[in-house]
Formats: structure tokens, C-alpha cells, sequence
């Protein structure tokens, strides 16, 4: 845990991805192949199943620094991390341990089926012999969040420098569901052939924003248009005759979606294709919204099948005929591509994402601008000539997505963020003029620059109304300007709609709050992109 | 009548007509420290402590200021006022107030560590506290500055071992003395912003010792003083200033940095847990050696630190004030007053 805990101080004192890197590559050549795999596993997300509750931790931490559980919470609230705050305010440890980070993972996985009082003493125990920075650790990977500042990618490339293993092959074996307990870095990382893992999937290849003018990509027949749709992006995979659906956060999402069941018959083993999870019916996409309410169910009913039946719209082959053809240019794949689905018909199961063919910039744009009435989020621009790289590159993929939804808000609650954030009010909910009335229907979080956090948190500071709990309601006098990607009815929200990625655009200071708009406004929304 | 009432202008004393660190122009001002927010311009008389009085002159010009020797009783219509050593920056102090048996102290802004260069703390008994909470929060508790100092000075040594400057921030009355004195000179040379250098300056005056330091003046070539530790106001990080020194570690020290996510905030390479204001510990011990029944709460958690003095039996209320604490150091709080324009501008 020392070395685990050495690390994390080293990576929190740079700013500086070339740093962090060399701390991680050395570390990686200083402790034992379990801890290199436990500190891959946490770096990419793949944590301990959860052995004791927070509401159990935030008791016991109160107790054990004799504090009462309100200035507990309090403290929570202000320092926005909740393993921090533990860390923090409990009494300094009395003793001193050297168990390395495999000891203390396996110790929080004995937790689980122990009774309530077990646990207590194990988890003090555990804090009596911690420094602090290792009771930080500890506890974040206890909380099941172990966020510090190392990308999966940049974990990667610490990797490839400890190994001497391209980037590209190392993201590659990452992927999938590999645990400490169910492999060994020499199976993982070091064996010659990885890839008997039929269902591994390759690193999805992402797209930046296009900022500025499509004009200056050069000239129009060097890029491959299409609608960016509005699903979930998806890797099918067909091999040994087994069907393997991933989604882009990498997880595996076949069971969810048995309607493409069907495909391992249809399509030929060695297949991978790179397309979005679509709802989709009668020959047209559907609302994102349905398919959210697909996500996360452990049953699928019929009911389901019926009302948010799904489709993969194809973007891209990846494997054919068994083989990796990412390196081929983006127009081959597509020739490929087409090809497949052509000879192998699969009931519209799996479509052609359709090419949307322009002649110059002026009529992409004006394919852009309505882009939302075909329930499309904009469009993709692929370079013709371009392989299939993995994870966000910039130059030969970007989306050009349609400008968003706005509307006019007047700012009356506010809430302490998290994190980085920790401390400055960052969360605000917005209200709309009904009559005389402001009426809440969003939370916003993002798109202010720090800057302006600091100044609005002086400002709701002075100008705070009342206090529930961590929520301040402010003297309604600031106007925000709030962007969403789209609207839907709901019957949960007061306002009786609930809209999708809400954030600050700016701050309109040059607006007073009779100039906010009103929910008559945003009900003309949602009549009209609804 | 109390002794002492919260008004529009500040901390009012009505039976000897003065006010304690008023924010609003006042005829007669008694203050606490040199801080912008506690010492501010447009009194028609100023009383302060012998040590603090330089700074407080040099900040606002030509002031009308007399001063007191710290334990020196003044009396006005009856009332007693008597200062003692806040431990906050040099010359600062808490005031006491006595009139008829009845005894207040208003502690301004206060910490407990002797930091070998503001005259040390003493606690004052008193029936009515007035306290800050700039740090009112158990998760604020400081390490000895012995322990600071020495990381302080070994990422110093590490940067200079690598080529590099260090430029450390942190506020330019007080906290950056505090450092100076706590620096290990034999590491590399000192080199200041002027609005470092120029309190310094005022302090020298004062028979203070403080080691050699170098200004960063225009044309300053970076070339020359490589290795050295650059000691700026936290305003300087993200300006223009700082541009010249290329190849540097950067560094908060402040109270604030306990936090991993204002730390991370700054975007500096390393926060440094060190204030000038008590911690957690800190209030409370010192809240427990007055002896007060009764506190009054101004800036800082006060609302939540109010709650607990009720919680250990004490009468406790919010005062809403317009001090600040240390929250000029986290930089993010824009300045509201000339008086705190002036301050950045130091």
C-alpha cells in the first residue's frame, strides 16, 4: 500500500501527463505482478465489488472521531469526496503497517459476508494502521471510486514504456472482462496470443468537435459523410458463431438487446462491426429516450421489444473474414462493409448508416441545420483515407454536431460541487416565469469557467435566502443562458418535462430576470423537437 | 445596551462611540491588523498596535494613527480597551473590551502556532467571544510548520536539483515573511515580487530581520538567479508576471491547500497546508481558555460552527460580517472593494 499510496501523492503533485506517465511506468517496475494487475484493474475502472455500505463508513467515521454525524456531513458536503473527508478527520493512526495493495484489496473483499459489528472493527482496524494518505487510498477503493487523474490512456502508455508493447496491442488486451482474480499479467499482457478471448472487442475509434468551419478540412470529396445518430455507439462481434454486443463505456450489453440474437446465424464468423444501438420502427429512428428506458433493466419484456425495438445502423467493419482490417482506408471498410450486408440480408436487423451525399460545404451545413427532425445529433465526417485508429484522435474523424436547444433561465438554487469543484457552489437549478411564478425544470452543472464559479459562489454567498440541507435558494436575480441536446414530457419533473445534457452556455449578465424566458417557451420546444 | 452591537459600518462599541476593524468610513477606528479587509481606508482616526502600524501607514497613506504598546490600557468614557497578540501577522492582535465588570474580546483573525515573527498568542479571558471560523471545519487541522517548512524546503532543494525555479505563493502581508524566515537560504537564492519586496521593506524597517532577498524587477533575466525560489502573491500565478521563469515548479502554501480538491483546482504542482488562521483544534482550545459563555461567530463556517458551540452547551450566534479570512489566497473570490483592489495591487 506504500508504494500504491507513494504513487498517488506522485501523481497529484503534477499537472503534467509526462510525469504522471513516468511515475506510473516506474511504479509499474517496483512492485509485484498482483499489484501491478490490482492498480490496472483500478485504473481502468475494474474495482472490488462493494463490501460495506457509505452509510455504514460515514457512521463509523463519525463515532471514531468522536464528531456528531450532522458535522460530519456538513464536512462531507464542503470537502465534495467522501474518502477525503474520512481521511481527514479521523484521529491519527497509531500504528504502522507494510501490507502491500493485493492485502488490503483482498481484506475489503472479506468484508462481505461479515456481520455489521465484524466490519466495524475490521474497517477501524484498518484505519488505526493506515497514514493518511493510505487511509485516503483505502478508502476510495472501499467507496468503489477510484478516480485519480490517470486516464485509461494514459495508463496505456505507462504500461507500453514498462513493457516495451505498442500502445495500440496493450489497449487492445485491456479491453473485455479480464479481473485480477480471473487472469495473470503474464496471460493478460505478456502471452503471445490474447486473442483467444472471442468476445474482446478493439478499442472504439472517437471523434473530436469540429470547431470552426467545415471549409477548412479542404475540399468535399476527401470525406465521407453521414447522420450522427442518436443511439448508444455499439461493437457487434461474430466469431465462433457466438454474438457479442459492447458498448462504447465497454461493457457488454448482448443480454440487454436480444433482438440481435439473430445475427449470429445471419452473419458470417469474424465479423465486427462498429455501428449505433438504434431504436428504430417503421422505417425511422426514435427517441433516445426510449432506448434509455431500455438501459439497465435485467429483464427485457416483450412490452419493451414492442415500444423500443432496436436496429444496428452500421458505420464501420472492423474484422472480415476473421481478419483486423483497421489499418485499410475508411473507404475500403465501407466497400467491405456494404458488401457484407448486402450478400448476408438480416431482416433490416443491420443497416448501412446511409452516406449523405453533397456537393459542397453550403449543403452539408444545410443538411446539419436539420438534423434534429431526423432525430440525428448532426453529422460525421469520416476522411476517406483514413485507418481506424483507437480512442479519441483528432484530424480524421469529427463530428459536426447540430447547434443545441437554449433557452433563457433565472438561477435559485445552489449547491456545492464535488472534487475539483469541492467547496464553490457549481450545481444551480434554473426556473422559467409562469405568470408571476418561477417555476424549476433543470439542474445544470457545467460550462462556466472557474473564474465565474468563484464569482457566483461570493455572490451566493451574500445573497442566500434560505438553507435546506446543502441547498441554498438565492435571491432570483441572475440570468443563465441553458443549452440542452433535447426535450421530452415527464411525468417525474414539476415541470412536466426533462431535458437531456442541460448546461450553462453563458452567464447573461446583461439580462434581468423579467427578460428569462417562460415555460411557455420551452412547452413551444418540446411541441416542436419533442 | 451591549457593550458591543453589529452594525451596518462594523463592530460598534456605543458607550465610547468607536468601532473594532470597521468596513464603512467611521470617525474613530480601532484595528485589529493590517489585512485589507480588517484595516480599510477613510477613518478620521485610526489606533492600532506599535508592530503593526507601519504597514497599516504604507497601506493607506496618510492616515491620522496613533498606537498602543501590546497589555496598554486606554480608557475612553469608562471603557477599557486593551490589545493583545493575535499571533495572526506581526502586530496583530485580539482587543479586549471592559466596561463596568463586563468583558469582551474581539479576536480579529488569530492562530496559535508561534511562527517566530508575529507576536505570539495568548488566549484572554472574557465573557463574550467574538472568534472567526475562517477554518471552522474538523477537517482542517495543521501539521507543525516545522514539518511544512522542511517539505517546503526539500521541493525547493529537488527543483533546483532538476534546473528548476520554485515559485511559491502566498498572501504578501504576513504569510510570505513567515516563509522567508523559515526558508533554508543555503538552497538558493530569494527573489521577491515587488509586492512582497515592499512590505518587506516596511518590516526591515521595523528592526525586523529578514534574509536576503532579490527583487524581480522589469528586464530581470531568469538566466542569472536559476535554482532560486520566487515568492509571490497569489494573484502573480496566471499573470504575465510570471512568464519569464519557463522551466518551474509551482506552489501554493496555504490553509486551503488541505483540500485535495482546491489543490487540484489551482493547478499548481504542490499545495502546502500552512495558514495563519487557527484550525479546527485550534478554535475550539481557544474558544475552551477564555472562559466565554457566549460566542459570536463572523466569517468563515459560520453557520456550522455556530451549530457546534451550541452543540457543547455555549451560547453561540452568526455574525454576518464583511471579513474575509484567508479566502484572498484561494483567488477566486473577486475583489468587491478599492480596498481590495489596492491589496491585489500591492
Amino acid at each position: 500500500m506504500k508504494h500504491f499510496a507513494e504513487l498517488f501523492t506522485a501523481l497529484d503533485q503534477t499537472t503534467k501527463t509526462n510525469t504522471k506517465v513516468k511515475a506510473l511506468a516506474s511504479y509499474f517496475g517496483t512492485v509485484d505482478d498482483q499489484d501491478r494487475m490490482w492498480t490496472m484493474a483500478l485504473l481502468s475502472h475494474r474495482r472490488p465489488k462493494r463490501t460495506v455500505t457509505t452509510t455504514l463508513l460515514r457512521q463509523w467515521a463519525a463515532e471514531y472521531s468522536q464528531l456528531p454525524q450532522w458535522l460530519f456531513e456538513e464536512s462531507y458536503h464542503v470537502v465534495g469526496d467522501l474518502a477525503e473527508t474520512i481521511a481527514l478527520v479521523l484521529p491519527p493512526p497509531n500504528e504502522e503497517s507494510h501490507f502491500s495493495l493485493t492485502y488490503w484489496i483482498d481484506f475489503i473483499k472479506a468484508l462481505g459476508p461479515l456481520e455489521e459489528t465484524e466490519k466495524r472493527t475490521q474497517v477501524l482496524a484498518a484505519w488505526k494502521q493506515l497514514s493518511s494518505t493510505e487511509r485516503f487510498v483505502f478508502n476510495k477503493i472501499i467507496t468503489g471510486g477510484m478516480r485519480i487523474g490517470v486516464s485509461q490512456k494514459l495508463m496505456v502508455r505507462a504500461l507500453s514504456q514498462y513493457t516495451g508493447q505498442e500502445e495500440s496491442s496493450l489497449a487492445h488486451r485491456l479491453m473485455g472482462q479480464w479481473t485480477p482474480d480471473n487472469t495473470s499479467f503474464e496471460a493478460l499482457i505478456l502471452s503471445e496470443n490474447s486473442l483467444d478471448d472471442i468476445s474482446k472487442p478493439y478499442p472504439f475509434y472517437l471523434a473530436y468537435q469540429l470547431e470552426g468551419e467545415a471549409e477548412a478540412l479542404g475540399t468535399p470529396d476527401e470525406w465521407q459523410a453521414e447522420h450522427k445518430w442518436d443511439g448508444i455507439r455499439g461493437q457487434l462481434i461474430i466469431r465462433k458463431g457466438k454474438l457479442f454486443l459492447w458498448s462504447r463505456g465497454e461493457e457488454l450489453v448482448t443480454a440487454q438487446f436480444p433482438e440481435y440474437a439473430p445475427l449470429a446465424q445471419l452473419l458470417p464468423d469474424g465479423t465486427v462491426i462498429d455501428g449505433e444501438i438504434l431504436p428504430y420502427k417503421d422505417g425511422h429512428p426514435l427517441s433516445f429516450q426510449l432506448l434509455q428506458t431500455r438501459l439497465g433493466r435485467k429483464n427485457v419484456t416483450k412490452k419493451i421489444l414492442q415500444t423500443a425495438p432496436v436496429i444496428l445502423m452500421a458505420y464501420d467493419l472492423l474484422e472480415w473474414q476473421g481478419e483486423d482490417i483497421r489499418e485499410r482506408s475508411m473507404q475500403v471498410r465501407r466497400t467491405l462493409l456494404e458488401e457484407l450486408i448486402t450478400q448476408h440480408p438480416t431482416d433490416g436487423l443491420v443497416q448501412l448508416s446511409p452516406i449523405v451525399s453533397y456537393a459542397d460545404w453550403e449543403t452539408l451545413r444545410q443538411e446539419r441545420v436539420i438534423a434534429r427532425e431526423k432525430h440525428s445529433e448532426g453529422i460525421m465526417l469520416k476522411r476517406k483515407t483514413s485507418p481506424y485508429l483507437s480512442g479519441r484522435k483528432r484530424g480524421d474523424w469529427w463530428k459536426w454536431k447540430v447547434d443545441p436547444l437554449t433557452i433563457d433561465a433565472v438561477m435559485i438554487y445552489a449547491q456545492r460541487g464535488h472534487g475539483r469543484r469541492a467547496n464553490l457552489f457549481t450545481d444551480f437549478t434554473f426556473a422559467l416565469w409562469k405568470e408571476e411564478q418561477l417555476v424549476p425544470f433543470t439542474k445544470a452543472y457545467s460550462g462556466l469557467t472557474d473564474k465565474e464559479f468563484g464569482e457566483i459562489t461570493a455572490w451566493v454567498r451574500k445573497h442566500t435566502v434560505d438553507k435546506f440541507g446543502p441547498v441554498r435558494s438565492v435571491t432570483p436575480f441572475h440570468v443563465f443562458e441553458i443549452a440542452f441536446e433535447g426535450i421530452q414530457e415527464s411525468k417525474r419533473h414539476k415541470s412536466g418535462v426533462a431535458l437531456r445534457f442541460p448546461r450553462i452556455l453563458r452567464w447573461r449578465k446583461d439580462k434581468g430576470v423579467k427578460e428569462a424566458n417562460t415555460m411557455t417557451d420551452l412547452l413551444a420546444i418540446l411541441e416542436q423537437y419533442g | 445596551m451591549s457593550l458591543l452591537t453589529f452594525t451596518p459600518n462594523g463592530l460598534y462599541c456605543p458607550q465610547a462611540d468607536v468601532y473594532i476593524d470597521p468596513w464603512r468610513p467611521v470617525k474613530k477606528a480601532l484595528i485589529t491588523h493590517g489585512h485589507a479587509d480588517h484595516s480599510r481606508w477613510g477613518h478620521q482616526y485610526y489606533l492600532c498596535t506599535e508592530s503593526a502600524m507601519p504597514v497599516i501607514k504604507y497601506r493607506l497613506g496618510k492616515i491620522n494613527v496613533t498606537t498602543v504598546a501590546f497589555g496598554e490600557t486606554r480608557t475612553v468614557n469608562g471603557v477599557t480597551f486593551q490589545f493583545f497578540p493575535a499571533g495572526h501577522i506581526l502586530g496583530s492582535a485580539q482587543i479586549r473590551v471592559a466596561y463596568k465588570g463586563e468583558v469582551w474580546v474581539v479576536s480579529g483573525d488569530y492562530k496559535l502556532e508561534d511562527d517566530g515573527l508575529a507576536e505570539a498568542f495568548e488566549p484572554v479571558p472574557c465573557h463574550t467571544f467574538i472568534t472567526e471560523s475562517t477554518f471552522g471545519l474538523p477537517v482542517y487541522k495543521w501539521e507543525s510548520q516545522e514539518k511544512v517548512f522542511e517539505s517546503i524546503n526539500k521541493w525547493w532543494a529537488a527543483n533546483k536539483a532538476a534546473g528548476k525555479y520554485t515559485i511559491l505563493t502566498a498572501y504578501a502581508l504576513g504569510k510570505a515573511q513567515r516563509i522567508l524566515r523559515h526558508l533554508d537560504h543555503s538552497i538558493g537564492p530569494i527573489l521577491t515580487h515587488a509586492a512582497v519586496e515592499n512590505t518587506n521593506e516596511v518590516i526591515r524597517q521595523q528592526g525586523i530581520d529578514l534574509p536576503a532577498t532579490v527583487p524581480v524587477a522589469s528586464h530581470f533575466d531568469p538566466k542569472i538567479h536559476q535554482g532560486g525560489i520566487v515568492i509571490a502573491p497569489p494573484s502573480a500565478l496566471g499573470s504575465a508576471w510570471i512568464k519569464p521563469f519557463k522551466n518551474a515548479s509551482s506552489g501554493v502554501a496555504s490553509g486551503w491547500m488541505n483540500l485535495r480538491g482546491a489543490r487540484r483546482r489551482r493547478s499548481v504542482d504542490r499545495g502546502f497546508v500552512l495558514s495563519d488562521h487557527a484550525d479546527w483544534e485550534g478554535l475550539n482550545q481557544t474558544i475552551k481558555a477564555t472562559g466565554a459563555e457566549r460566542v459570536f461567530v463572523t466569517h468563515g463556517y459560520t453557520d456550522i460552527f455556530r451549530r457546534w458551540l451550541v452543540d457543547q452547551g455555549l451560547e453561540a450566534h452568526e455574525v454576518k460580517t464583511e471579513y474575509s479570512g484567508e479566502l484572498a489566497e484561494m483567488n477566486e473570490e473577486p475583489s468587491t472593494s478599492a480596498a481590495d483592489n489596492k491589496d491585489e495591487a500591492l
